[in-house]
């Protein structure tokens, strides 16, 4: 087997890909329940962004390691036992040791279980690939996810309710004495769905690996 | 050795489960004393939220110890019964019958003023709410009030327990006249005379009626004890009017 500096130039390719040209969400289309449901405000989509961090990048290892003992047949099980115990395991000691960011997180643990991005990249990458690249990939995924989510609750909070991360932005510099008013419909679900078709939108515009030839 | 074999894929499923069975119990178990006490400095927090006393978790035992006073627990005709009142699950409460409720209550004292904590759980959209509401010594005047909740939707109804939500809360009041009327949370804004009624949260409706059902339902059971302290109340202040009138009686016959 070659050894491969963790930073050659394929393994880098793990983290930015995802960033950009195979974005799980604008790209992949992955993840977009998760990404409507809790783009309201900031905090949320930022502690949502972390946890998935953490439950795809040890899962992919950990489905990587046992890539070559899974049976085919119950795979889906298998990814779907390893991560729902690692958002549980996750959770406890969140509740245990930082219990208001349990608090913040609890809501979501069932959608981190459904999350597809997971079982995608496990059934596409971690089944296929050494832990290491497995790590990265799950790295570089995860970044991907939460860029996105973060950017959408960005302009939802924004607009919808005139604070960034419960600080009153808005309010502070004045706006609302010029007349200025919140549009409440930023903060229903269908207007995520808007913005993440305006950042898909965007970013095809700009990226010609993404425009279809036809 | 055949990865897809019955058998194989049998026993991987066993011993897979088995494992991941173990290591979440193993670590439900073992984490259980912190979580048990961080929900239990939860409710101290909460509670002296409810009386205006913000504080840290790690505080909250201190003061909680401080400032309440006394910590009752009432069945449903207002009578004091043994027990305690902290460890009283409201889920469970909830559950029995009307008469068979067990009612917490608990007293707090700041600047020299007694003030009552009547807990509350209710219904919200997708769970349960909670929350503490605080009466001044009156019994009718809102103190100040607490709400939570397990999974409203984020920036709708999840914004119960928030300041701006809670604070109008403070000095409305929940008896015209004898009637109680509890305090109703409006869709559209209440108006700024209404002694009954704070503004709802645009888009959460659901959540705002379940604050509405929840503090008219639970106001409701403790109304036997509230009348029962108010009508003490009252004729304690007969009581030290007559004395007073006694004494003036005495001091206009001396002159004499």
């Amino acid at each position: 087997m070659s050894k491969e500096s963790l930073f050659s130039k394929k393994n880098r390719k793990l983290l930015s890909d995802p960033l950009d040209d195979n974005n799980p969400i604008t790209v992949q289309v992955l993840g977009i329940c998760s990404a409507l449901a809790i783009t309201v405000q900031l905090k949320p989509a930022v502690v949502m962004a972390l946890s998935v961090l953490v439950v795809l990048s040890v899962a992919n290892v950990v489905v990587s390691l046992m890539r070559n003992m899974i049976p085919s047949r119950i795979r889906i099980i298998v990814f779907l036992v390893v991560i729902a115990a690692l958002v549980i395991l996750v959770d406890q000691v969140l509740k245990a040791f930082v219990y208001d960011v349990s608090k913040e997180l609890s809501v979501f643990v069932g959608l981190i279980i459904t999350n597809c991005i997971i079982c995608g990249r496990l059934e596409a990458f971690a089944m296929a690939n050494p832990p290491g690249k497995a790590f990265l990939d799950g790295l570089g995924n995860s970044f991907g996810y939460g860029m996105i989510l973060i950017v959408v609750a960005f302009f939802r909070e924004l607009l919808g309710a005139g604070t960034l991360y419960g600080y009153p932005v808005l309010e502070s510099i004045g706006l609302y004495n010029l007349g200025y008013e919140n549009n409440g419909m930023m903060i229903l679900p269908p207007m995520a769905l808007v913005t993440v078709g305006v950042l898909i939108w965007w970013q095809r515009s700009r990226n010609e690996k993404l425009i279809e030839e036809n | 050795m055949n990865v897809d074999s019955n058998s194989y894929t049998f026993g991987f499923a066993t011993i897979m489960v088995v494992i991941v069975a173990a290591l979440l119990s193993y670590a439900a178990i073992g984490l259980k004393p912190f979580q048990d006490r961080n929900i239990e400095l939860e409710k101290q927090q909460n509670i002296l939220s409810s009386v205006g006393i913000k504080i840290q978790r790690d505080l909250a035992e201190d003061a909680y110890s401080k400032y309440i006073k006394e910590e009752l627990v009432l069945n449903f005709e207002g009578e004091e019964v043994g027990g305690i009142a902290f460890d009283i699950d409201l889920s469970k409460e909830l559950k029995k019958d009307h008469s068979d409720q067990l009612l917490p209550l608990f007293v707090s004292n700041i600047d020299d003023s007694k003030q009552y904590i009547i807990p509350l759980r209710g219904k919200g959209l997708w769970g349960p709410i909670w929350g503490f509401i605080a009466l001044e010594e009156d019994l009718n005047t809102v103190y100040g009030a607490v709400f939570d909740h397990k999974g409203e939707t984020p920036g709708l109804g999840a914004e119960i327990n928030q300041s701006f939500f809670q604070e109008p809360f403070v000095g409305k009041t929940i008896f015209n006249g004898d009637n109680l009327t509890s305090i109703r949370v409006v869709k559209g804004g209440a108006s700024e005379s209404d002694n009954y009624a704070v503004d709802g949260i645009s888009g959460g409706t659901i959540t705002s009626d379940g604050v509405t059902d929840m503090l008219l339902e639970r106001l409701n059971m403790y109304l036997p004890y509230i009348t029962k302290v108010k009508s003490e109340i009252e004729e304690k202040l007969m009581v030290d009017l007559d004395s007073v009138s006694i004494l003036n009686d005495s001091l206009t016959q001396k002159e004499l």
